[in-house]
């Protein structure tokens, strides 16, 4: 087991990420220690709510909030249906029309097509060539009854990272509800809710080396909000179920590690990330990068090779111990190709051709460069068996 | 998700590539579904496939299924070749996840391509034979400078 696991190598970060020991370590004893129900009275108990509280701390000081903004959630993809669904419901009054973009995860997505069924009505921005929302778009979308804006901080599949800062102060502007999906960013690169005029923020602990099933949204104070979850009088009425306190616990110490190494990490990461961009596109022809250059997570390395398909590439990475994804994971499953890719412009068959790998602080220049080098076989093997290929030979002659 | 059968002949297909001035070739599928697939037959004067060869751009099932497909029609006579239905391929396979079994259809569909062209060039009828009903889709030159 061990032997194998040395032998993996893992590019699949944005998917989700190795717990740290040290985290593992802060979360034990409150499964078996301390596992008092934070709710409670008795003495007991108080441990178990001394560590709710300091995760709670920890992880509003990252984003520029008060502790009492941070409501426990069990994951980014609940906090993207709460923050949509219920700040809808709340400010239905004032109109039903909802802004948000064409390359949200499908939590989003799906959820503003729920509320498009509803009775709502959502505008889809489009994106650029690098998958940018621009503000410009924004502000032309808004009308008297829109309600709320929903943009991305980072994208899942290609790395961009949006203008959340123009984009929230043309909503403060309006008078509009500001949410962003944060679930790729927080702790990864930097966000501030002042700064950024956030309203509302989804963030899930297992993007950055916390465990699964946990994650927080962030709700401005004063920011009128329906519970998702009724039931008991958790997390200020607003999301009802007994903590999980060793999730939560989990959650503030993953953040706390990654706001420590963030510069660090980032350093390290954006170079091995350059390194392998560099690389692909210089060795292998008919080859893109997918998103923004410049302003992209430092971690995403998202690509598109030509007259090949990504199952077929991801089966023969994976025989070689490289675990990587094409498109989103919650995109494997279905047909077509990427939504996100198709939204900056690349034609379907291109789209097929995606490969994201997705880096950590662990991931070495071998481990880099030994897929670089598999990557180069295998998309040469596929293009040698593709009819693309060969008609497009026969036209053009070889690279 | 797929069985080793599938795996063997996606990690190592049988009759990949082109056949020079083949008796008929057939190309089906189309690249907005992420698949596509080539077949090209030799036939000789009495009617047997000589050889089959192929070339798939898709999954790791489109690339399976091709390959089981050339070693199915592989020494049959035109007539045979027409009863190789994506069930044949596919249990031959030891079967696909359902959402794969669309790359069995395809397969068969490009044996029935290579098969028309070989009639139409031939100028006979196959009975039984229908012009097969996907084919390759007018492809846009992309302008994206990959």
């Amino acid at each position: 087991m061990d032997i194998k696991m040395k032998e993996l190598i893992y590019l699949d970060n944005a998917a989700t990420t190795q717990v740290y020991p040290e985290v593992l370590d802060a979360m034990t004893p409150y499964f078996t220690q301390y596992y008092g129900n934070p709710s409670a009275i008795y003495s007991f108990a108080s441990d178990a709510l001394k560590a709710v509280s300091e995760a709670r701390k920890i992880l509003s000081e990252g984003i520029g909030a008060k502790p009492e903004e941070i409501y426990f959630t069990a994951g980014g993809s609940e906090s993207d249906n709460w923050a949509m669904k219920a700040a809808v419901e709340a400010y239905a009054a004032k109109g039903k029309h909802i802004i948000t973009t064409k390359i949200e995860h499908h939590a989003i997505l799906h959820t503003a097509q729920y509320l498009e069924k509803h009775g709502y009505e959502v505008t889809y921005l489009d994106v650029d060539e690098n998958g940018m929302v621009s503000p410009e778009a924004v502000v032309a979308a808004i009308r008297p009854g829109t309600v709320l804006i929903s943009v991305m901080a980072a994208n899942n599949e290609i790395g961009t990272i949006e203008p959340l800062e123009e984009i929230g102060a043309i909503a403060k502007e309006n008078g509009i509800l500001f949410h962003t999906d944060a679930v790729q960013a927080f702790g990864h690169v930097p966000l501030d809710v002042e700064k950024m005029h956030i309203d509302m923020l989804s963030a899930s602990a297992h993007k950055l080396n916390g465990p699964k099933g946990i994650g927080f949204l962030y709700i401005r104070q004063g920011v009128k909000m329906q519970a998702l979850i009724h039931g008991g009088g958790q997390e200020r009425q607003r999301r009802a179920g007994t903590h999980n306190v060793p999730g939560i616990v989990g959650f503030g110490e993953a953040a706390k590690i990654a706001f420590r190494e963030m510069d660090k990490r980032n350093a390290y990461e954006c170079a091995l990330r350059d390194h392998l961009i560099e690389r692909v596109l210089a060795e292998i022809p008919y080859s893109r990068l997918n998103g923004d250059r410049t302003n992209r997570l430092p971690g995403n390395a998202s690509f598109c090779f030509r007259f090949i398909e990504g199952e077929s590439l991801l089966i023969l990475l994976d025989q070689n111990g490289i675990c990587a994804s094409s498109g989103s994971a919650c995109t494997s499953g279905s047909l077509d190709p990427s939504h996100v890719l198709l939204a900056i412009g690349l034609p379907h068959e291109i789209a097929h051709g995606s490969l994201r790998l997705t880096l950590s602080e662990k991931t070495t220049k071998e481990e880099i460069d030994f897929t670089v080098d598999k990557i180069k076989e295998i998309v040469e093997r596929l293009r040698n068996m593709s009819p693309l290929y060969e008609d497009f030979v026969k036209k053009n002659g070889k690279a | 998700m797929y069985s080793d059968k599938v795996m063997d002949h996606f990690n190592n297909p049988r009759n990949v590539g082109e056949i020079e001035d083949p008796s008929g070739v057939g190309t089906v599928g189309n690249a907005k579904c992420g698949d596509i697939m080539r077949m090209y037959l030799d036939i000789d004067d009495n009617g047997i496939i000589r050889e089959a060869k192929f070339k798939t751009f898709g999954c790791g099932a489109a690339v399976a299924t091709s390959s089981m497909a050339t070693e199915l029609v592989k020494g049959k006579t035109v007539q045979e070749a027409l009863q190789v239905t994506n069930k044949a391929v596919m249990e031959a396979l030891d079967g696909l996840p359902p959402a794969k079994v669309h790359c069995s259809l395809l397969a068969e569909e490009a044996i029935h391509a290579a098969l028309w062209d070989y009639a139409e060039k031939n100028h006979i009828e196959i009975e039984g034979l229908e012009k097969p009903v996907s084919d390759i889709e007018e492809r846009e030159e992309t302008e994206h400078s990959l």
